[in-house]
């Protein structure tokens, strides 16, 4: 897909956080397209992590808008708004109270387009962010891309850095079916370097290292945790490639397998809950299209805990990962 | 008025520890040696609602249920539960009400009929619908009583949840605690018509507005709707005015605020004001100072035993997930 140019003389590198890179990203697209508006519970204030900084006063509340605590209403406001013709950024707060608007997102959003033959197009963009959010517990430190990717109708993004958070929420807003956009709530505060001139188009990996003993695909904050993990391997002799998918669906096959059958050992990780999470469906599609050998990392199928012995639990460490690497190149 | 006094003192001395031993706090219970805070994560506090949870639930007996919100502590106080056990759960020690697992935003004591504070707006309301219909059906003389923000008002739940009490006639009373905030939002922009009263009159349950602030007020008012749902009435709600004195959350300091809305609010604080009435019975203030040390040390030993309470156990985070397949955490 070709993505639209940014406005000239904007592409010098600023380091950004990760939740400005993506108030500027909305701020952008507004700019470019007066058909973009944002909608969702303290937006207006810039949002709870600052993702919505500044928007409301440039763009009024007229496109900002302010709504109740009323994620089903939200929701599905969103794809009325996107039915007649606007293109909403739909804002959660976070993956869990996503689901107090489900229906809205999985019966109508996502199958629109498909159960009306292709009459309605809804070009929404559902903010859920995901992730283990300290001493959050159990309502609020979910990863549940895996729900979303199961489903026909929706495209999944899972950005792990300043500069993807930019771009690919871009990519999401000119899009024209509904995004899944799930940040991690532990990056908000991330500084990275973002340029504004850089397209990333969904659908696409990121390959972060190079390295042909074996293959590792991760997304999200797992990818910097496994940045660390190739560090230590590195020291180890070991040369782990690692790839982040940032896009979940559609998912990059092309570079994953590639570097599989390049490698022969894939170890997917991810920090939601290993049982039925993604990871098995890159795990089965590589063992399938290469024959290589595959283990998968995840979080135990356990709710996140409170006290931080619990939390930690279901966190996935980079030593966790160097051991898993070991072991299959033993 | 001395139990009601004594209730609404032992909440505020609860929450003003836990807030110095939050995140922003600077007690000797504030930050550890390590760095960290001995109450971790989102803490959400009632200061300034407290004549709320303690004039309704002096009404309750033991057996009665009693559901909550994010900012819970003040209804568990006043519902019976021990206080000790709760700073435990805040500290996230093996001694804590759920062992650790829940912290402040789940915070629950199932002995005195207190079934959780919940980290999704509204969601008590439903669940305080089916516990009713429980007691109901099993013939039961218990009643439930359900306590939510005025922001939950505007999510479905609580329409459905009103609609079920209604129509079963079921033995529940909602108390709306209308602070005039949610989150960073002030609630009446984003409410249209006067609000929970009116909601509930036009599905058939009688209501009461009261002075939030005023424990007497509340009490008796309370008291009236308790009669009639024990004596089979079918449901009623209370409205309860009240005020969000701090934050949101404790590290909130709430700057999207006018400054003189606060100060207004706080000539009407609700231990003041008891205070006053107090003193026209018993003009003795040592009475009163005694009760107040009473509750500071009540809480100086719950702060000292949760300080030296043992952590959860790492393999506690694999318990009571569930028990078919319990053990397969992958
Ligand atoms: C379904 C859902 N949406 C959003 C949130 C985030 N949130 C937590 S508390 C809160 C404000 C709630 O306002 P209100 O019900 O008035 O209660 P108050 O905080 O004022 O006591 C919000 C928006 C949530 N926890 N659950």
């Amino acid at each position: 897909m070709a993505l639209k140019p940014s406005p000239a003389g904007d592409t010098a590198l600023r380091t950004l956080s990760y939740a400005q890179a993506a108030a500027l990203a909305v701020q952008r697209e507004m700019e470019a397209d007066t058909h973009v508006v944002v909608l969702g519970e303290d937006v207006g204030r810039g949002g709870i992590f600052g993702q919505y900084q500044g928007l409301q006063q440039r763009f009024g509340a007229q496109r900002v808008i302010d709504t109740p605590i009323s994620e089903a209403a939200i929701m599905g406001a969103g794809v009325g708004m996107a039915l007649a013709g606007l293109r909403p950024v739909v804002e959660m707060r976070v993956v869990d109270f996503a689901l107090c608007g489900l229906d809205e997102l999985v019966n109508q959003a996502a199958k629109n387009r498909f159960m009306f033959g292709g009459q309605g197009r809804v070009p929404l963009v559902a903010r859920l962010p995901i992730g283990i959010w300290d001493s959050s517990a159990a309502q609020h430190s979910q990863s549940l891309e895996a729900w979303f990717a199961h489903l026909p109708g929706l495209t999944v993004v899972c950005p792990s850095t300043a500069q993807d958070n930019h771009s690919l929420l871009r990519a999401a807003l000119q899009c024209g079916d509904p995004v899944v956009y799930m940040e991690h709530k532990t990056l908000w505060g991330q500084p990275g370097e973002v340029d504004e001139s850089l397209a990333v188009p969904l659908g696409r990996a990121a390959v972060r290292r190079e390295g042909g003993d074996l293959t590792l695909v991760s997304w999200s904050r797992q990818a910097l945790v496994c940045e660390e993990a190739c560090a230590q391997l590195a020291r180890q002799g070991i040369h782990a490639g690692l790839i982040d998918l940032r896009t979940l669906w559609p998912w990059d096959r092309e570079t994953v397998l590639g570097a599989c059958a390049r490698s022969g050992r894939l170890l997917v990780v991810h920090e939601a809950v290993q049982a039925a999470g993604f990871g098995a469906e890159i795990a089965a599609s590589a063992a399938e299209a290469t024959g290589c050998r595959v283990r998968r990392l995840g979080a135990p199928r356990i709710p996140v805990g409170y006290a931080p012995v619990l939390e930690a639990q279901s966190r996935v460490s980079a030593d966790q990962i160097v051991a898993t690497a070991r072991e299959m190149l033993a | 008025m001395t139990g009601l006094y004594r209730m609404m003192v032992r909440i505020r001395a609860f929450e003003n520890a836990a807030e110095a031993a939050s995140q922003g706090g600077v007690s000797a219970y504030g930050k550890a040696a390590d760095g960290t805070a001995r109450v971790r994560g989102p803490l959400h506090l009632s200061t300034g609602q407290e004549a709320v949870p303690a004039g309704a639930c002096a009404h309750l007996r033991r057996e009665d249920y009693l559901t909550s919100t994010h900012r819970g502590h003040g209804h568990t106080l006043a519902k019976g539960a021990d206080l000790g056990r709760m700073m435990g759960e805040l500290f996230g020690r093996a001694t804590g009400f759920n062992g650790g697992k829940g912290g402040s935003m789940h915070i629950a004591d199932f002995s005195v009929g207190m079934l959780g504070a919940n980290g999704v707006v509204a969601a008590g309301l439903p669940i305080a619908v089916g516990a009713a219909h429980a007691q109901k059906l099993q013939g039961r003389d218990a009643i439930t009583v359900c306590f939510f923000g005025d922001g939950a008002i505007n999510r479905g739940p609580f329409l459905e949840a009103l609609n079920w009490a209604g129509a079963y006639r079921l033995p529940v009373l909602f108390v709306c605690e209308d602070n005039r905030w949610s989150a960073t939002t002030a609630s009446g922009p984003m409410t249209s018509g006067p609000g929970a009263s009116a909601r509930a009159h036009s599905l058939g349950l009688p209501t009461l507005q009261v002075d939030g602030n005023d424990v007497q007020a509340v009490h008796e008012a309370a008291g009236r709707l308790v009669a009639e749902v024990r004596g089979g009435a079918g449901p009623r709600l209370l409205q309860a005015l009240t005020y969000r004195v701090k934050g949101h959350v404790s590290v909130d300091l709430a700057g999207y605020r006018d400054p003189a809305e606060l100060q207004a609010a706080l000539q009407t604080d609700p231990i003041a004001r008891a205070r006053r009435r107090c003193l026209a019975l018993e003009p003795d203030e040592r009475v009163w100072n005694a009760i107040d040390a009473q509750a500071e040390q009540e809480v100086a030993a719950a702060l000292a035993a949760a300080e030296a309470a043992p952590w959860p156990t790492a393999d506690q985070a694999f318990t009571d997930v569930q028990t078919t397949g319990a053990g397969q955490w992958h």
